[in-house]
């Protein structure tokens, strides 16, 4: 890669962008936490896939722009999303043979 | 010497320290997925008691979320300096990140108290055992962040972190991000989501 690839794949956001994300980030936690004391949410099944899905959002904010995962090259999201899906199956086969889902 | 050369770029173009980081930070990964995997597999199976939702401090550890999120923000700021060449800035949102970080340190170290004084210890039950190495394991990345950040803020206050030297706090700025995100994952799972029967 030229120099110039280089810095264009270096060219990580500005202090807006993160100030934002930041802003965002409260606001899902704020939610997160408002779902967890609202009974009518916290008795349903609806809570775990609810809560799931804004932690992901989360996640997928911070490793996008604060890690840079987003601007950089696509080799450092590779090297990161394959042990990352391997995580998240090893997750799922533990639990499965642990017997997490019966009580 | 050229640039490539000295900045130890792989024939990817790539620098060789992001690349082994990203490497390590994917083992990471697999870490802390078996340490959530054993606690949720065992969530809701302590024959004794305390229970999670007898013990966990929601507002507390709200709290620590949120300082663990501006952290983060403070941490790419200080990357931003770096990068900039503005040594004070640098220096300003390097001490944040470091207080932040020592903050969340705090105020796990109070939560673990009041949890041994309502009689939950890492022996208790299935729950203290899974809860303690989890959110210890965790605390304990935390702690080591802490030190290194601490060290980037030293050679900052002497004047000897210029841009030249952003790769090293970008490389330390991954590990402290990868910190929070584990933590995302764990307050949702562990606090917010109480799966089980209560014993």
């Amino acid at each position: 890669m030229s120099d110039e690839g280089r810095d264009r794949a270096h060219a990580h956001p500005s202090a807006k962008v993160y100030l934002s994300i930041a802003a965002i980030l409260t606001g899902i936690t704020v939610v997160e936490v408002a779902i967890f004391y609202i009974p009518a949410i916290r008795e349903t099944i609806l809570l775990a896939p609810i809560l799931l899905t804004l932690s992901a959002g989360k996640f997928a904010l911070v490793v996008m722009f604060y890690m840079h995962l987003k601007p950089d090259s696509k080799i450092y999201t590779a090297i990161f999303t394959a042990p990352l899906l391997l995580a998240a199956v090893l997750i799922l086969a533990l639990m499965t043979l642990l017997g997490a889902w019966v009580y | 010497m050229n640039t490539a050369a000295s900045a130890h770029y792989t024939s990817t173009g790539q620098d060789t320290r992001k690349i082994a980081f990203w490497t390590f930070i994917g083992s990471e990964c697999l870490l802390f997925g078996t340490l959530i995997a054993t606690y949720l597999s065992y969530e809701g199976k302590s024959v004794v008691g305390p229970t999670p939702a007898e013990i966990l401090n929601i507002p507390l550890t709200s709290v620590s979320t949120f300082v663990l999120l501006m952290s983060s923000l403070a941490m790419v700021l200080a990357l931003a300096a770096v990068q900039r060449g503005d040594n004070l800035y640098a220096k300003v949102w390097l001490a944040t990140t470091v207080g932040f970080g020592a903050i969340f340190l705090t105020l796990q170290a109070v939560e673990f108290t009041a949890f041994v004084h309502e009689g939950l210890t890492i022996s208790t039950n299935l729950f203290g055992s899974t809860f303690f190495v989890l959110t210890g394991c965790h605390g304990l990345h935390v702690l080591v962040g802490v030190i290194w950040l601490s060290t980037l803020l030293i050679l900052a206050f002497r004047n000897k972190l210029g841009s030249e030297k952003s790769m090293n706090v970008e490389i330390a700025g991954l590990y402290w991000h990868f910190v929070d995100v584990v933590w995302i994952v764990i307050f949702t799972v562990v606090y917010l989501i109480q799966r089980g029967p209560a014993v």
